[in-house]
């Protein structure tokens, strides 16, 4: 007995995607679908611990997890448990003649690698968006063995810092900087393209990480999710951390000078330009246009 | 305290990247390297641990020749000596052999405290600070904000998504990822850089460490993303303020 795998975290909007990932790979390779959701107190040696015993168990040959940051923390010890890589945050899925590959990015988005996994299990971690959750019958749902010895890390409560005094979600109008700024002096450009347009000011996470602007400004994974109406993305490469978190924007303009930013791919409309030649234009041409 | 933090040399971040002529992984002909971001944050705040609790600082970085930049930049800030594992086929390593090197090498040491960037900028799976925790066996925690130690355990401030932390407590010997921005980076002074010259680099080989290359993963080839948008490029400023004005309808 042996097939798919799909490791769900509880509550999380990827697990619906990850699952319909597998019932169309299970479907592809002849591989009967299971999913198992582990509950209790997360900590890495318990999930690990457990996930090992029931894939050994019932001998899976695939293991399908969302990329969450919780399975970033466990995932990868579960797999060399098994002397495996994870294949992590893989975008896409194919199956060529019964043979499966997979893509992820590298550096940061600005290529694809296309990968072809060798031995059994394969573990994989998904990124969002890689599939629409869809239906899911005929999915055999596992339970979760006990846990083994105690684990070692001892959680605690989980919490959130003081309230933001920022909150970009409401926002109609978005302009975010990213690296390409360059020094902290230079973010007067920033602000007085927003000053100019209406918009909130937002950040990808180097320039927070630097200090230049409070974290709550920080759109991503580790940030806020933004969906405005217009969202002005300057001298910002677009990594996937930060993409997820405006990819809920109706129109996004990027003004970049490398034409191989990945923030281009999900631009509407890209302008290919030196910012600090653009930007005090753009300023004045908005200023006049508003009269 | 003995600590030991790995740390990656990768294409420098504003490369213009192209695949090279066999397809397999990009053109490193013209590239300039340097040190892994978050690594270096890892760096910093293996750093400012010694600072505190006095102890040693090592240095460990699988790589080729070139490499050895990245680790006399690490000895230049304050390591007190390095590893060099060298390998000039790194980039044909995956995830799990390149562990294998870097969990070899910190345990000819035998340290308190391992720490990694969460990932690298280059292939950015993310997992080696974890799988070296599983091959050490020895706890771990990923894409930390805060280190406290006290008593031989530890207790480290976890990110988690939507603005969640938490805090988590575990014995030492451990590993844990350092997330990027956990502490203000320093730079090599004068002085570091003239100290760094004498500072101690053990070279090893693979063989030396008795790991071989064994692929569980098969890199195919590299490509360009394509657009999943039908992006509009504009010229000139004027052209755009055109669409913010007709087309979004924000002016």
């Amino acid at each position: 007995m042996s097939g798919i795998l799909a490791v769900l975290e509880a509550g999380h909007k990827l697990s619906a995607e990850t699952l319909a990932a597998a019932v169309d790979l299970g479907a592809k390779l002849g591989l009967s679908v299971h999913s198992v959701e582990p509950g209790g107190t997360y900590t890495a040696d318990g999930f690990t611990d457990g996930l090992a015993e029931l894939i050994r168990t019932k001998q899976f040959q695939v293991v399908l997890f969302p990329h969450t940051y919780q399975v970033r923390d466990f995932a990868p010890k579960l797999a060399t448990r098994f002397d495996r890589s994870l294949i992590s945050d893989v975008i896409r899925l194919r199956v060529d003649s019964g043979v499966l590959f997979v893509t992820r990015q590298l550096f940061q988005g600005k290529m694809n690698a296309e990968i072809k996994p060798l031995g059994e299990p394969v573990f994989l971690s998904l990124q969002a968006g890689a599939y629409r959750a869809g239906e899911a019958e005929g999915v055999v749902v596992e339970a979760m063995p006990a846990a083994g010895a105690a684990p070692r890390q001892k959680p605690e409560e989980k919490f959130r810092e003081a309230a933001r005094a920022v909150d970009l979600s409401a926002a109609p109008i978005i302009v975010s900087v990213g690296r390409g700024i360059k020094e902290k002096e230079n973010l007067s450009l920033i602000e007085d393209l927003a000053g100019a347009l209406g918009a909130e000011i937002a950040a990808s996470r180097p320039i927070c990480d630097n200090g230049w602007l409070p974290m709550e400004r920080q759109v991503g994974s580790s940030g806020q999710t933004v969906a405005p109406k217009l969202y002005v993305a300057v001298g910002l490469s677009g990594a996937i951390q930060h993409l997820v978190g405006m990819k809920g924007a109706k129109t996004v303009v990027a003004i970049n000078k490398d034409e191989n930013a990945p923030i281009f791919e999900v631009a509407d409309y890209g302008m290919c330009a030196d910012l600090f030649e653009v930007l005090p234009a753009l300023t004045a041409a908005i200023r006049a246009a508003k009269g | 305290m003995k600590i030991l933090v790995a740390i990656k040399q990768v294409p420098a971040r504003d490369s213009l990247l192209t695949a090279a002529a066999s397809g397999k992984w990009i053109d490193e002909s013209n590239l300039e390297y340097e040190i892994n971001e978050p690594d270096a944050y890892a760096l910093e705040e293996a750093l400012q641990l010694k600072e505190a609790h006095g102890g040693e600082v090592v240095a460990v970085c699988a790589g080729p020749d070139r490499a050895s930049a990245t680790i006399r930049e690490a000895l230049a800030k304050g390591a007190d000596r390095a590893i060099h594992i060298a390998v000039d086929d790194i980039v044909d390593w995956d995830t799990l052999a390149t562990a294998k090197l870097l969990a070899a090498a910190v345990k000819t040491e035998a340290p308190d405290l391992v720490l990694t960037g969460l990932q690298s900028d280059d292939v950015g799976a993310g997992q080696a600070g974890v799988v070296m925790a599983e091959l050490l066996g020895l706890p771990h925690a990923t894409i930390i904000m805060q280190v406290d130690i006290e008593g031989g355990m530890l207790r480290v401030k976890r990110e988690l998504e939507d603005g969640w932390f938490q805090h988590v407590g575990m014995p030492l010997p451990a590993v844990l990822t350092i997330q990027s921005g956990i502490k203000k980076l320093r730079y090599a002074t004068l002085m570091g850089i003239k100290k760094a010259k004498t500072k101690e680099v053990k070279t090893l080989t693979p063989g030396e460490l008795g790991v071989s290359h064994v692929a569980s993963y098969e890199l195919v080839g590299v490509t360009l993303p394509q657009k999943s948008k039908q992006t509009q490029m504009v010229k000139t400023v004027a052209e755009l303020v055109e669409k913010l004005k007709n087309e979004v309808h924000v002016l």
